[in-house]
């Protein structure tokens, strides 16, 4: 029993049931061990992301060179804190031809800028943050990535869908965290 | 030598155990707190579920936010954790006969235990640590915060030691001899997992206690989740392999049961010991910092060499209770034994109903979760809860409950208060877990993030439309969350009334059933709670 003691001689044989399931599991295990590595080799969404050391301040400084060599037009958006209503400006950036490296940058609670992407384009999108823990969360494609301040991630990606989506934070950041989000722009090549 | 404890010992009437008094008593103080523990950690739960419910949206965000550290901590830490020390010691000294070696020792480890687990939730509940259990940096919580986790840690840690120590002197002086019961056993691959994991916390909590303290500068944030996970993952490990001796004690005592074969069951334990420790890199599978090689490696082979031990588990315990049933005489057909099995006992249906959630909810949402492409969807989605709501409450969290069941007449010798309320209880509880986790999972596959106040984004700059089936996956979620509170309540309340107010059973001073050392098991009555 479970509870007591068990006879002195316990090493025993497995019996041919034992036997036969013990190898069902080992057929899964390999299987399932074998599958993430083939998809990375196989398949074409793999979180296999390159990622560099970059301080806060590096960052930034890129991102700010980034959006003013490539803004197109500012949207303006609302925001509600309880009563009052501010309006807030937000440049919208649309990398210019030849310029594959896209910033994005998060801090509490925003993310800076909105970006306007074209369809079948590549682009190396760049990922950081100035201060707490985030997340990145597209929307709806439910595509996630952890954004670290000191942390440079990048996402190499080809949009292939037209349209606007949303980053939402994902990533605890104290008290403004449901409020951080942030939009990305879609357009067909024509438009 | 041993005879000089003699007069600190009972035998109990049902198992034939005998109990070493002071030991017993730490027992009840570390159970007790346990619950309190539960029951703190469960009103927090149905107030952030009620909140998650859009259509309720019942906390302020900032209370929200609070009460879902409070949520995090009292259950995976401090319910989980009282509850496997008591646990440290009816595996050391009861199932071995044996005494404690210092009780003294096992009280200053209580009390650590005690002291850090009021200071951290009293920083949390002042609105000093709105960080979340996880406190990943940057955010940074009133030093007494990270405090109340070391001294609660240190507390953990010696009690391991405690354990190792009582099993020493168990063969010592002769309470036991040959090989550990395989509960025992269990619970010491337990304890070796809590000792490798405390390690683990201690070299991630100690720095950042300091950098609270302004002593040092900053705390990086990727070192801090890789150690933090080191920590939090592994110390899953440990609330797996407490939970699956807990499977097999209640296995014996329900029906009978006995391991068909000890080296199988064995070695899957040896399995956890070896492999799952090392997976907890599943956890930053979309991290910047790792190599994807090393994440890769870390998470398939190293997990799944885990799995198969928890593969083997659900093999041989179900196998052990038919084997029993069998023997019983419930030869009918390919399932009477299932059939006839007891389950009106609430600590057999509590470990029968774990056993299916853990194995199928739980091993399926992580197998799928661990993988690195499929995790690219799900990390920090509402998902992952919907995962571990399955593992660490419809499988260890239910399992704890189960065998209380059985701790309650045996350990306390009261006699159960609300019989009735308590057969529904294991039912209750875990049809209401396993709604709430299907409502998480299917809102996380829609993108819903997990711990978030707002998800129709009322005060942010773009409102995300959340699609209308992702609302009323919301919805189930607070469903499920009243059910298992309800059960959850039950639970809180028998156990206490019983505690405190239940009837007496007599100390059986007689030895009505064999000694446990060598001898026939099968004449060790079931007791029917
Ligand atoms: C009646 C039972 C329970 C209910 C209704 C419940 C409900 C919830 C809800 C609604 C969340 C928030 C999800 C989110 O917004 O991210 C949550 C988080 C969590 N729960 Fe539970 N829970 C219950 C029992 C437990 C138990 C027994 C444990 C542990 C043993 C547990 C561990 C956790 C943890 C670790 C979190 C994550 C906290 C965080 O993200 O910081 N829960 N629970
Ligand atoms: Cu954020
Ligand atoms: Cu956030």
């Amino acid at each position: 029993m479970s509870v007591f003691v068990p006879e002195k001689y316990w090493w025993k044989p497995l019996g041919p049931d034992e036997r036969l399931w013990l190898w069902v599991c080992v057929a899964t295990a390999v299987v399932l061990s074998l599958m993430m590595p083939l998809y990375n080799l196989l398949g074409h969404q793999n979180p296999s992301h390159e990622s560099y050391q970059i301080t806060p301040e590096k960052f930034n400084e890129l991102t700010e060179k980034f959006v003013s060599e490539n803004t197109v037009r500012e949207e303006i958006v609302k925001q509600k804190f309880g009563a009052t209503e501010i309006e807030k400006k937000i440049p919208v950036v649309r990398p210019a031809l030849g310029v594959k490296d896209v910033y994005l940058r998060a801090r509490a609670w925003e993310f800076y800028p909105i970006l306007e992407l074209e369809e079948g384009r590549e682009y190396r999108v760049h990922m950081s943050s100035m201060d707490y823990q985030h997340g990145f969360s597209l929307q709806p494609q439910n595509i996630n990535f952890q954004i670290l301040a000191g942390y440079d991630l990048v996402v190499t990606l080809v949009p292939r869908e037209s349209g606007e989506f949303y980053v939402i934070c994902n990533e605890y950041c104290a008290i403004g965290h449901h409020t951080m989000i942030g939009k990305i722009i879609v357009k067909n090549k024509e438009e | 030598m041993a005879s000089n404890y003699a007069s600190e010992f009972r035998t109990c009437g049902t198992t034939g155990l005998k109990v070493h008094l002071p030991a017993e008593r730490l027992f009840y103080v570390n159970a007790v707190t346990a619950v309190v523990a539960l029951l703190v950690g469960g009103i927090m739960a149905i107030l952030i579920a009620l909140t998650r419910w859009p259509a309720v949206h019942l906390l302020p965000a900032d209370l929200f936010y609070r009460f879902l550290t409070a949520h995090g901590l009292n259950m995976l830490v401090f319910w989980i954790v009282f509850f496997e020390m008591a646990g440290l010691l009816f595996a050391s000294t009861a199932v071995l006969g044996s005494r404690l070696p210092a009780p003294w020792f096992g009280w200053l480890n209580f009390c650590l235990m005690l002291v850090g687990a009021l200071i951290t939730n009293y920083m949390v509940f002042m609105g000093q640590a709105d960080v979340l259990f996880t406190s990943y940096p940057p955010l940074k919580a009133h030093p007494h915060y990270y405090l109340g986790i070391i001294l609660f840690a240190v507390g953990t840690l010696l009690a391991c030691f405690h354990f190792m120590a009582t099993l020493v002197i168990a063969k010592k002086e002769g309470y036991h001899k040959g090989s550990y019961p395989l509960f025992t056993f269990g619970i010491l691959i337990a304890v070796i997992l809590a000792i490798f994991t405390l390690l683990m916390g201690a070299a991630t909590y100690l720095p950042t206690w300091l950098w609270a303290m302004g002593l040092i500068d900053g705390i990086n944030p990727a070192m801090y989740r890789l150690g933090f996970w080191g920590f939090g993952h592994s110390a899953q490990q440990i609330n797996l392999a407490a939970m699956v001796s807990i499977w097999y004690l209640i296995g014996t005592l329900s029906v009978g049961a006995v391991p068909i074969n000890e080296k199988f069951s064995r070695g899957a334990f040896l399995l956890y010991l070896l492999g799952i420790n090392v997976a907890s890199v599943h956890h930053l599978l979309v991290d910047p910092g790792l190599s994807a090689t090393y994440r890769i490696f870390n998470t398939s082979y190293i997990l799944y060499a885990a799995t198969i031990g928890s593969m083997i588990h659900a093999f041989s315990i179900p196998a052990a209770i038919e084997v029993a049933q069998r023997a019983k005489g419930f030869t009918n057909g390919m399932f009477e034994w299932l059939t006839k099995a007891p389950w009106g006992n609430p600590a057999f249906a509590g470990m029968a109903l774990s056993i299916v959630i853990f194995g199928f909810g739980g091993g399926v949402t992580g197998v799928t979760q661990g993988v690195e492409q499929i995790n690219i969807m799900s990390h920090n989605t509402l998902r992952i809860p919907g995962h571990f709501h399955v593992t660490v409450v419809g499988g260890t969290t239910l399992a704890f409950m189960a065998l209380t069941f059985y701790v309650l007449p045996l350990v306390m010798r009261r006699e159960l208060i609300g019989k009735s309320f308590a057969k529904y209880q294991p039912w209750i509880f875990a049809i209401g877990i396993c709604i709430m986790s299907t409502g998480m999972s299917f809102a996380g596959i829609l993108g819903v993030p997990r711990r978030h106040y707002d998800v129709t984004f009322s005060s942010a700059i773009f409102q995300v439309p959340f699609s209308a089936t992702a609302t009323t996956m919301l919805g189930l979620l607070g469903l499920g969350a009243i059910i298992a509170f309800t059960g959850l309540l039950i639970f809180c309340l028998i156990a206490a009334l019983t505690a405190f107010f239940g009837k007496r059973i007599p100390p059986n001073m007689e030895l009505h059933h064999p000694p446990h050392i060598g001898e026939d098991s099968a004449s060790v009555a079931p007791a029917q709670a």
